[in-house]
């Protein structure tokens, strides 16, 4: 079943020396599954994630030829219905907890406020699901963060209070936008755990916003590469490392090996074809690769 | 080249000090790549601000090229020694000021002459060319800001380059293209790096020998190569290689 179904997305700003789109004509259907967007900075990965769910300012314009929602178009919604939609049916977690999370609001009230904003019901019950919620993402002591502020718990602490906080009106799509870049190795695997447990449990679909190719084929079931603001190839996670594209290749050569060193790394060379050439997708042979 | 031995960091006063380093010890040949790694708050970036004079509240000793250094005073013939390279390229050179104005500064400072012709070599030796001399930051990318900082770094004629997370504000393929030329200007001048990183897989490319550490102290040396079998002593080391080679699906 397709939650969000996407078709020809552009984003563009005006700039002193004429229009610049920053994404350039994207299609995907996002499905109870999770979706890897890789690229680098400027391929307009970010920028996707942000025209989904409303965010981009004036006078950056959102067109698309579809941009539904379970059918339903939610392409330049006015503020007031979108805001309905977003945080409790699609919600957002980006990437640095200390940019996200109100500096002076005990994470308690944030997570209350943002609940009751989106389920209703009474402060009690909303505590009370505010500490459910930061049991399941393995908060030990929830009491004690509910009345802590943000710079007095950790980087890893607060992107698993970002999760909680963004799981509790159980939203049908959550957009990750790196969600452990500024997280540490060790930190990251519990992170993405948690998620990945609740996004199984709950059955979400999910649109994972990244750079580091890696992590994406691990944790997701299908992979978007973007370059220069289009998709250059579709593929099952699993099979990233036959990905027939050139640039996606040369990401994947660029990167350093523990297990094959190498005197000098090879460089992408960019090509100015990449930037018009066809997507290439590979034939899906279900239509969730690595299954639900 | 460098001798590090019982180096203890802290900041503020006690009850609220914080021992940032606890009791490091390691050594660093002429010529070698050496690499620290460690998860955020470990001391990595703190040993390396303490040897470049960054921080002043410190004791054990550090010898750098056969001389001690005392708490915070360095002379200029140490900073012609020892040069560093910094995360941020966005933060670490000045808006307003040109790559011109960067580099000739920097040589001024050191007191070199003929600094027309140096800078011209200095860009060509990082790869960017004489193109880009009267450029401004806003007019680079983030390579090649990490280029002009390199730059300004090697314009001092250093020895010994201290190197924090050079690439990881960076895409992959540029990362690539910046280890690259950190590889070569090695070769070319006879640098002696020390690298901090998060990345295992970045240490295991450029250094032939680590530090690992945890919470201040250094838990293990090893050769690249142990790092690469991944067989280290330590049971943390062993939990640090299997996080960085990426989530298994539980």
């Amino acid at each position: 079943m397709t939650l969000l179904s996407v078709q020809n997305l552009r984003v563009s700003f005006p700039t002193r020396h004429g229009t610049f789109e920053a994404v350039r004509g994207i299609s995907f259907d996002l499905g109870r599954e999770r979706l890897g967007v890789v690229g680098e900075s400027g391929s307009g990965k970010s920028m996707t994630g942000r025209a989904i769910l409303g965010l981009v300012r004036p006078p950056g314009r959102v067109t698309a030829d579809r941009l539904d929602l379970e059918g339903q178009s939610i392409l330049n919604l006015p503020e007031r219905r979108m805001r309905k939609i977003r945080g409790r049916r699609i919600s957002m977690v980006m990437q640095d907890p200390k940019f996200s999370l109100n500096p002076v609001m005990t994470i308690g009230d944030q997570i209350v406020e943002a609940y009751r904003l989106h389920a209703g019901g009474n402060r009690a019950a909303a505590r009370q699901k505010a500490l459910d919620m930061l049991a399941a993402v393995q908060i030990r002591d929830p009491e004690r963060v509910m009345g802590a502020y943000p710079h007095e718990v950790s980087g890893g602490m607060g992107q698993r209070i970002m999760i909680a906080m963004m799981l509790a009106p159980d939203p049908e799509i959550l957009i990750a936008d790196e969600p452990t870049s500024a997280l540490d190795v060790s930190v990251r695997t519990e992170v993405l755990n948690i998620m990945d447990r609740l996004v199984r449990d709950r059955g979400m679909g999910v649109i994972f916003i990244s750079h580091d190719l890696n992590l994406v084929a691990q944790f997701c079931d299908r992979v978007l590469i973007m370059y220069a603001g289009r998709i250059v190839e579709t593929l099952p996670a699993k099979d990233l490392h036959q990905a027939r594209h050139p640039y996606t290749q040369g990401l994947l050569n660029s990167l350093p090996r523990l297990d094959a060193p190498v005197d000098r790394l090879p460089v992408l060379q960019r090509q100015d074809s990449w930037r018009n050439g066809a997507t290439i997708t590979e034939s899906l042979e279900t239509e969730f690769p690595g299954g639900l | 080249m460098l001798t590090v031995d019982h180096l203890n960091v802290w900041f503020g006063h006690p009850p609220d000090r914080v021992d940032a380093v606890k009791d490091a010890s390691f050594t660093v040949a002429q010529g070698e790549s050496f690499g620290l790694v460690g998860e955020s708050g470990s001391g990595k970036s703190t040993i390396l601000r303490a040897i470049a004079g960054l921080i002043d509240t410190w004791s054990g000793t550090i010898d750098v090229a056969g001389k001690f250094l005392t708490a915070r005073r360095r002379d200029r013939a140490f900073y012609k020694t020892v040069q560093m390279v910094f995360q941020d390229p966005y933060a670490s050179l000045h808006p307003r000021h040109s790559v011109d104005a960067v580099l000739s500064e920097t040589l001024r400072l050191q007191g070199m002459d003929d600094i027309d012709r140096r800078i011209a070599r200095l860009l060509d030796d990082v790869g960017l060319g004489r193109g880009f001399r009267f450029r401004y930051p806003h007019q680079l990318s983030g390579g090649q800001r990490q280029r002009v900082a390199i730059a300004r770094a090697l314009a001092a004629e250093p020895r010994l380059l201290l190197l924090d997370e050079p690439t990881s504000a960076l895409d992959v393929s540029v990362q690539a293209e910046i280890l690259n030329l950190l590889s070569d200007l090695r070769a070319e001048h006879g640098l002696t790096y020390v690298m901090v990183s998060h990345d295992l897989a970045v240490v295991g490319h450029m250094c032939d020998r680590l530090a690992v550490m945890q919470g201040g102290r250094i838990v293990e040396v090893m050769a690249v190569d142990v790092l690469r079998q991944g067989t280290p002593q330590q049971d943390y080391t062993r939990q640090l290689i299997a996080a960085s080679e990426g989530y298994a699906r539980a």
